[in-house]
């Protein structure tokens, strides 16, 4: 079904370092405020349920995807769409992080981070195993792909879910803020990040809902900046400031369809050319 | 506009911020710092009034008998205008009762029983004025090593250790601090004359930039010869910094079992906050 028009909530939050009960009421009550703004699907960060600098408590926390943290949110999911970030424990006892979309009841996609970040202030690929797929899944609201924070960063990502036609990408973030030097007014974190999601909604022809959080872990700060883009690469909504927040937008279904017609870049994206074009460079990675 | 220059309305909405969340997630509200009279501790002072209300910080002067009468001028005169609370501990009988006793002549010993026993009137100002003792040291002087370990170095928090002198000026300027601080030369004033620039024996400046380049942006040493730094000035602060590693560090402990703190047991002091 294509995207219909619809409203959505953004969650800017600041979940508290391994208090995984403590996060899933703010969860609960982040819910109820979308729900009773007459939003139809809510995003919340990467690890909204557990904060991210978890070390050694990785794996004490993680979550079993049919356990009693995701039920209650499933439950709430009869009423509400919901993205929701966790550190799972898949049944083979690997760790990832992932995300779960929730709908109707019903877990209908669980996403785990392909591209985990271990370099500089991370260490991700120590507690985690990597994702190893990019799955475009249908909701009743539209068809939808999900990119975890660093994710978004390899082009490849994206344009895996481009080619499977999805209506929005949807974005969940732990992106610590940082650069203040160069005398300029914004982060250079932000600087980026915005140039990123800009040119994933217009190079992809979709729409791009980041849900940042906020809040500092051991003086890492994150910087938030949630925001709703349009397929025409409009800002739609932004949550200004360094503090949780909601922010609720209405998404016009019509605005994908003008901007396809309007440029028609998946209509002309040739995906053969770049299977030929990946396959001649494997060959000659081979014949190397 | 040069690399390192900051836009302080944005540093000074993060710090702030810093304080407030990171006091609240060991559960305090207010804070404890030595006010010296300089441009660090002036910082810090009005970053926490901003944050916390005037009313929740106590500046602590630690005036040692040789200190220069300035410093504390300086100091009454930045509380004034911050209107945070104030205190004042002499510690020369504290200090004396050590040195004296051990007859230590030696101006670098003098200087670091001094900046401990600082630490410890601190400290226990935390228990009574129930704060948290802020860190007053900013990045330059923490990669320089130039600070006694235990001493002016110990904090439980340290809003300032990402700014180079450089950015402590402008942020300083931005919120205030008053112009004789602002315009004094940098003293630890642990002797009569002392200067930071004279006892480094390179300017703020010229080592702000170095560090930037080095440290920041991870230039090499040839890097940094072609940008027009001197090949000795580099290879001294290198040393300098690899040297004075031990002082940014947690003690070593010998990793003997399984899981050894800091070594395979490693959690963020925020745990659970």
């Amino acid at each position: 079904m294509p995207l219909t028009d619809c409203r959505l909530t953004l969650a800017q939050t600041n979940p508290a370092l391994g208090a995984v009960q403590r996060n899933l009421e703010e969860h609960v009550a982040a819910i109820e405020a979308a729900h009773a703004a007459g939003s139809q699907l809510i995003v919340f960060p990467e690890l909204s349920l557990t904060g991210y600098f978890l070390k050694d408590q990785t794996a004490e926390l993680a979550l079993d995807v049919d356990g009693p943290e995701l039920r209650t949110l499933r439950e709430l999911s009869k009423r509400i769409s919901i993205l929701v970030g966790f550190v799972e424990r898949a049944r083979d006892g690997r760790i990832y992080n992932s995300a779960a979309f929730l709908e109707d009841g019903a877990l209908l996609h669980v996403h785990r981070k392909v591209h985990l970040v271990t370099y500089g202030m991370f260490d991700e690929e120590r507690e985690f195993a990597a994702g190893d797929e990019f799955r475009a899944f249908e909701s009743k609201l539209g068809r939808f792909g999900v990119l975890i924070c660093e994710d978004a960063w390899h082009v490849s990502s994206g344009l895996q879910h481009f080619l499977a036609g999805v209506d929005a990408m949807l974005v969940p973030s732990c992106s610590p803020g940082r650069g203040v030097g160069g005398g300029a007014t914004e982060l250079s974190s932000e600087t980026t990040w915005r140039t990123l999601l800009d040119a994933h909604a217009m190079l992809f022809q979709t729409w791009v809902l980041y849900a940042n959080r906020v809040g500092w872990e051991d003086g890492v700060f994150f910087w938030g900046g949630s925001r709703a883009i349009d397929p025409f690469g409009k800002l739609v909504t932004r949550i200004e400031g360094f503090e949780p927040a909601l922010a609720h937008a209405s998404i016009d279904g019509g605005a994908l369809r003008r901007a396809r017609v309007a440029t028609p870049l998946l209509r002309d994206s040739k995906p053969w050319l770049l299977a030929r074009g990946l396959e001649r460079i494997a060959a000659a990675e081979r014949a190397r | 506009m040069n690399e390192l220059d900051i836009h302080p309305p944005l540093v000074e909405q993060l710090l702030t911020q810093f304080l407030r969340e990171e006091l609240a997630s060991a559960g305090f509200s207010r804070a404890v710092l030595g006010i010296s009279g300089g441009i660090d501790s002036a910082l810090v002072a009005a970053l926490c009034a901003r944050a916390l209300g005037p009313q929740n910080v106590l500046g602590v002067m630690m005036p040692y008998r040789t200190s220069n009468p300035d410093s504390e001028g300086h100091a009454r005169l930045l509380a004034a205008r911050l209107g945070i609370q104030t205190k004042k501990v002499d510690i020369s009988a504290m200090a004396d009762g050590y040195l004296a006793a051990h007859e230590v002549k030696d101006r670098m010993r003098r200087g670091n029983v001094m900046a401990r026993c600082r630490m410890i009137v601190l400290y226990d100002h935390s228990v009574e004025f129930k704060g948290l003792v802020i860190g007053t040291s900013n990045k330059t002087e923490i990669l320089l090593g130039y600070s006694t370990q235990w001493g002016d170095s110990a904090s439980a928090i340290n809003p300032i250790g990402d700014l180079y002198k450089h950015q402590i000026y402008q942020l300083s300027r931005h919120l205030g601090v008053p112009s004789e601080i602002l315009d004094k030369a940098p003293s630890a004033d642990l002797f009569e004359g002392q200067t930071d620039e004279g006892e480094l024996g390179f300017t703020y400046a010229e080592a702000d930039r170095l560090l930037y380049w080095m440290v920041d942006e991870r230039m090499s040493e040839q890097e940094l010869v072609a940008r027009g730094f001197d090949a000795a000035f580099v290879r001294r602060m290198a040393a300098r910094i690899a040297a004075t590693q031990f002082k940014r560090v947690m003690p070593i402990i010998a990793k003997l079992s399984q899981r050894t703190i800091n070594q395979d047991f490693r959690y963020l002091r925020d745990w659970g906050k």
